[in-house]
């Protein structure tokens, strides 16, 4: 108990008392701010279900795509030591195949929706793959290397498109970006929780975990140890295209469209923030991918805030800016160094007091 | 007596920021020429180039600035925003009768601030500069919707007619097709950008703290122990790119005469973009500043070329830029492991060589 008390006032919780911390910080201020923010309510669609509605919903619900694309880059920034930072417009690439693929049929039933996702996860694995080949075989940084796709993704996407903004109308589209008829909490939800199963079953049956963080640590002796870098950071990015294209298919089920130039616009930096926020190392090493989603939720949680409190949205970044800047300073090795010398200077001065009182 | 042609003559090889400047160069010129004798007609004035300056000099200047960032090993993703700021509150503080002077001390000092608070972030309390850059990013776009969601345009007299100055060379002009003589202009950011090349030229070559930024950057170990001291040095390459965007936003001002939220909207891409291009590392230790502004013109006439081959449609240009990009990125790391005697092709084939192997064991294993 000692000792528990002792790592969690030395920086604790491991990498995860940051993202904690925050979240407690902003929980806090909201119930201050307006001790109803967090209710909870049942309220009908327009479809008649019983859905429940409220801020926490939203939060968890419109974190999904951020979630999902930040336990992808996880793992590369792990393996990598940097970021991909073409995921929003390989995003919008995925969701314009996944629409493709569902208007060339005539009508859209289950198997068509799973075969779409199928050719999208299939072209975002494709582009993936290419970041990863830059990256692994070409020795590329990684922000340099997706910076191409960066460039020109949200172009091909539009090629795709010709150019237009098609829209899909069927129910089961609705389904998967609103709700499941008889189900209250929103179906993103169940997705995430689906693909964070999904990864913690890949690192409870593989090795990719330990020999992710090994590459990621020291590139050289893992190989030496027998890990082919190469594959693993190859695989890396071809994982992150998967949830690239889960996170884009669920993009365009919400609108019912594909719009290249807007779907999930400006979600690569956010995703690298969740990264960060999470307590990973930017330059690669260990990660958890428990707190990059958590980061995800902060990052929503302090956005949805920031709307509660009648910000405009353009508005909305200088704020986070500020968060962020709070966050990470907070998090910082040289403040947490000082911070921990005052401390234990405070401890032995307390000591001393007793000591000297005693002896008194 | 001295040999006349030691000055001409190379002992030692060319360094890797050296080779790699070369290529870009050789390639803005192959590219410009073969334009040239394939499209003709707008390429053969001098008014083109002199156009491509005139739209790209405040690029070419937060390019600069990247660059010595870049060299040092670090990375600056805000100058984009920050240019966008200082545009609009120029714009802002010359329509509420502030001076000339003042509105250029403003710019200066809105980028020394930035440059200075990101620096400090970055090299004293050691956070990583992608994610102090991305909130700088994020705070100057921010602000400078705050400041103004419309958009703005300059009513200040005094600074309209500055802006309304250019050096004319009349001979270099044209005539167009009605008979009318068509000049050949370059705006006064030009000449700016111009003198920041120079000037970052020389910090980089012949100063103290640019020949430390180099040793920073390629190996920030060995700096330490040659007694550099490398929180400054670090800080201080901040500080000069915050201060180069402060510049860049007040010449976009000049060329544009208006303030709008989407001022330099992805610019920093860009500006990464010509940096790359003109042999600029991300690792770091390599790179300069002639480099990166023929790292700009290559994008801008790559871009121009494809208009002018009636691709019209926006998507192309795109398209063609990330190509190029590729290539560049490719052609850089083909070089540069060729140099250190690994040939990439050979590491290629051993790649798959090694995949396929691995394929057939599992095969093998499992009958």
């Amino acid at each position: 108990m000692e000792n528990k008390r002792k790592k969690f006032l030395s920086g604790g919780l491991g990498q995860l008392t940051i993202p904690l911390i925050a979240i407690a910080i902003l929980v806090i201020f909201n119930l201050i701010r307006d001790p109803g923010f967090f209710g909870i309510g049942i309220s009908h669609n327009n479809d008649g279900n019983a859905v429940l509605s409220g801020n926490i919903i939203t939060i968890i619900n419109g974190a999904s795509e951020l979630a999902i694309l930040a336990m992808g880059m996880t793992i590369v920034t792990a393996a990598c030591g940097g970021q991909d930072i073409s995921v929003g417009a390989a995003a919008a690439i995925a969701g314009s195949v996944f629409v493709k693929v569902l208007k060339s049929g005539s009508s859209i039933s289950v198997g068509t929706v799973l075969l779409a996702f199928a050719f999208s996860c299939v072209v975002a694995m494709i582009f993936g793959a290419f970041n990863g080949s830059l990256v692994a075989i070409f020795r590329i940084q990684p922000m340099i290397a997706t910076l191409i796709l960066y460039t020109c993704g949200r172009s091909i996407a539009y090629w795709i498109n010709g150019g237009a903004t098609p829209t899909v109308d069927s129910s089961i589209i609705k389904a998967i970006g609103g709700f499941i008829p008889g189900i209250p909490v929103p179906t993103p939800v169940f997705i995430v929780l689906l693909m964070a199963i999904l990864f913690k079953l890949l690192f409870r049956f593989t090795s990719l975990e330990l020999f992710t963080q090994s590459v990621g640590i020291n590139g050289a002796a893992a190989r030496l140890n027998g890990i082919n870098p190469t594959l693993i950071k190859l695989v890396s990015f071809i994982i992150l295209g998967v949830c690239v294209s889960v996170s884009g298919c669920i993009g365009v089920s919400r609108l019912g469209l594909i719009n290249h130039e807007t779907l999930l616009l400006d979600i690569e930096m956010d995703a690298i923030l969740a990264v960060a926020i999470g307590g990973n190392n930017l330059g690669g090493g260990k990660f958890r991918i428990s707190g990059s989603i958590i980061g995800a939720y902060v990052i929503q949680m302090l956005t949805i805030t920031l709307y509660a409190m009648k910000v405009p949205s353009t508005d909305v970044k200088a704020y986070k800016a500020i968060v962020i800047i709070l966050l990470v300073v907070i998090g910082s090795p040289v403040v947490k160094a000082r911070f921990s010398k005052l401390m234990a200077r405070i401890s032995e001065n307390w000591k001393k007091a007793t000591v000297k009182g005693a002896e008194e | 007596m001295k040999n006349p042609f030691k000055l001409f003559k190379r002992k030692e090889p060319l360094t890797d920021t050296q080779l790699l400047m070369t290529i870009t160069i050789v390639i803005f010129f192959i590219m410009y020429l073969s334009a040239v004798f394939g499209l003709g007609g707008g390429f053969l004035h001098a008014k083109q180039i002199f156009d491509m300056l005139n739209d790209n000099s405040s690029l070419i200047i937060v390019a600069c600035g990247l660059t010595v960032v870049m060299i040092g090993g670090g990375i600056d993703i805000s100058v984009g925003a920050v240019t966008s700021l200082v545009v609009m509150s120029c714009v802002l503080f010359l329509n509420r009768g502030g001076s000339i002077i003042g509105s250029i001390l403003l710019a200066l000092g809105i980028g020394l601030v930035f440059g200075i608070v990101q620096g400090f972030l970055i090299s004293y309390l050691e956070i990583q500069p992608f994610i102090v850059t991305l909130a700088g990013l994020f705070f100057a776009r921010g602000m400078t919707t705050i400041l103004s969601i419309d958009p703005q345009k300059s009513q200040h007299e005094a600074f309209n007619t500055l802006r309304g100055k250019k050096i004319k060379i009349s001979w270099l002009g044209y005539t167009a097709k009605n008979g009318n003589r068509i000049p050949a202009q370059i705006e006064l950011g030009v000449v700016v950008a111009v003198i920041v090349v120079i000037l970052v030229v020389i910090l980089l070559k012949y100063f103290r703290l640019g020949r430390n930024i180099y040793a920073m950057g390629g190996n920030q170990q060995s700096a330490l122990m040659l007694g550099i001291n490398v929180k400054r040095t670090r800080f201080l390459s901040y500080v000069i790119s915050g201060l180069l965007s402060g510049i860049s936003g007040y010449v976009f001002l000049m060329h544009t005469g208006a303030g709008n939220a989407t001022n330099a909207a992805g610019m920093e891409m860009n500006a990464i973009a010509s940096a790359i291009i003109g042999g600029t590392l991300l690792t770091g230790g390599v790179g300069s500043a002639v480099g990166t502004f023929f790292g700009t013109m290559s994008l801008t006439t790559i871009n121009k070329i494809v208009v002018a081959s009636g691709l019209n449609e926006p998507y192309w240009q795109k398209i063609t830029t990330g190509g190029m990009l590729c290539f560049f990125i490719l052609l850089q790391s083909v070089v540069l492991g060729r140099r250190s005697g690994k040939k990439s092709s050979g590491k290629i084939k051993a790649f798959f060589r090694r995949l396929i192997n691995s394929i057939r064991k599992k095969k093998k294993a499992s009958t």
